[in-house]
């Protein structure tokens, strides 16, 4: 990943920064510049959640390039509390007892990294909670 | 005078077990886990490192501190596994938790002293009204050479405190320090594993270090060992730190709240501050604690503390050390080998 890309991105991927639309209130993750819901421009800066609950999975066992040590991993779709949906790993858990429904918690790792001489990109991922 | 305001640690969920590690070099393992007072360590997955355990750790002292993170005026990681040979770690921690953009931001480096390195400028920076709040860090992620006594027990974990000019949890009392130039124990430029002087390490290095700081600070305070409700010692292995407290004095029960070695391993500079974060998880307003570390080439940092009645609000808001010491997941050597990089992969 380019720096420049990993840089725009820091405050969703860092600290899940979303946009909640001034207008009609929907929250945008990652944050929009038009708001889908009611075409409004102008956003306020919110948090989401660091917990939810895993709405869907799947296992990727054929991975791109810079994920093929990982693999085979987890990627899900978690409702975090308040209702917003991310796409996220989910990871410290075996594949075969990752439930649908359960309780996760984000937590800060190492997404992917450019070779042994670029940059390493940190972000979010989910770990079972508790 | 500054306290301790918020404190977490972060241990991650995978162990090796000392059989696992003796198995494949063909070592005894009984003696590896007699010598070293040591049964398993802790082993930090492919997509974890200094800077992801140090956020972790930090958020979980944020929770407790219960103050907004910009006002987070320094903010200092110190390790001897940051990620980057050129970039700080520090600036990727304070933008994960959402410190000010005016923090004073650096890394440190003192073999396994970084850790109490940061907490004492902190400390430092807080007294001198410098900052408002500073964060300091502990972590590492460190290695042992396949087959090396090292191996059995370098570990990884990560300890944070925030420091503000209030009590907090936990009065800084007083802090000192002592050190001496020691090679006992050193990694060269562009070597992947660390050097040691074998028995060199024990009395000219720790021992000495650890004693010399530990009874300074003692005579600074005018208290005795029976004076401390907890006491905790850096601990490069189970042993190491319950006979240097045996030989300042101090009994077994005040050492043992602190002393996660056997079960953790040694995590260089989150290992006392991590014992620290287990002390404050069970401590009482009013009791006094007594903190060294020691870092190799060499020297020791000591601090007294002075539990306040503020610790029974925030305790339970984080994840506790031996919660997340409890929590799990026993990996074979082959997945170790793969999870540090130790094994040759095709570019
Ligand atoms: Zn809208």
């Amino acid at each position: 990943m380019f720096p420049a890309r990993y840089w725009r991105e820091m405050p969703q991927r860092y600290r899940l920064e979303a946009g909640k639309c001034k207008r009609c209130g929907k929250v945008c993750f990652p944050p929009r510049l038009v708001c889908p819901k009611c075409g409004n421009r102008t956003f306020d800066t919110v948090r989401l959640a660091d917990e939810g609950v895993l709405k869907t999975y799947t296992v990727i066992r054929v991975a791109p390039s810079q994920f093929t040590g990982q693999s085979p991993y987890a990627v899900g779709i978690v409702e975090l509390d308040g209702g917003v949906l991310i796409t996220t790993q989910v990871v410290d858990i075996l594949l075969d007892e990752i439930k649908l429904g359960q309780r996760v918690r984000v937590e800060f790792r190492r997404v992917q990294e450019d070779g042994s001489a670029g940059i390493i990109c940190y972000g979010y991922k989910c770990v079972p909670a508790a | 005078m500054a306290g301790i305001v918020g404190y977490g640690a972060y241990v991650p969920v995978h162990r090796i077990k000392v059989e696992e590690i003796a198995k494949v070099w063909g070592a005894d393992a009984e003696s590896y886990k007699k010598g070293l007072a040591l049964v398993e360590k802790s082993v930090p997955s492919l997509d974890q490192d200094t800077i992801t355990m140090s956020v972790e750790a930090a958020r979980n002292a944020l929770k407790r501190a219960k103050i907004d993170p910009s006002l987070i005026e320094a903010t200092y990681v110190g390790s001897e596994s940051h990620p980057y040979a050129v970039k700080p770690s520090g600036t990727v921690v304070s933008e994960a938790v959402g410190t000010s953009r005016n923090t004073h931001c650096a890394d440190f480096e003192f073999a396994c002293k970084a850790g109490s390195e940061a907490m004492f400028v902190c400390v430092g920076l807080v007294n001198g009204d410098t900052v408002k709040y500073g964060l300091a860090i502990g972590a590492d992620t460190s290695q042992g050479a396949p087959g090396d006594a090292l191996e059995y027990s370098a570990a990884a974990g990560a300890a944070a405190f925030v420091f503000g000019k209030e009590d907090g949890v936990a009065k800084v009392v007083a802090t000192h320090t002592f050190m001496t130039d020691t090679p006992d124990f050193w990694r060269r430029e562009y070597e992947y594993y660390p050097r040691h002087g074998g028995r060199f390490t024990g009395e000219e290095a720790y021992f000495r270090h650890v004693a010399t700081a530990s009874k300074q600070m003692m005579e600074k305070v005018k208290m005795k060992p029976q004076d401390f409700k907890f006491a905790v010692f850096h601990q490069p292995n189970g042993k190491f730190p319950m006979k240097v407290g045996e030989m300042l004095g101090f009994k077994r029960e005040q050492i043992e709240a602190g002393w996660l070695a056997p079960i953790l391993g040694n995590t260089y500079s989150g290992s006392s501050p991590m014992g620290l974060t287990a002390i404050l998880d069970v401590a009482r307003p009013g009791d006094m604690i007594l903190m060294t570390s020691y870092g190799s080439g060499a020297g020791s940092d000591s601090f007294v503390y002075e539990v306040t009645k503020k610790i029974d609000e925030v305790r339970d808001v984080a994840p506790k050390t031996r919660q997340q010491l409890d929590k799990k997941r026993y990996v074979e050597y082959g997945v170790y080998a793969k999870f540090r990089g130790k094994i040759r992969m095709a570019d």
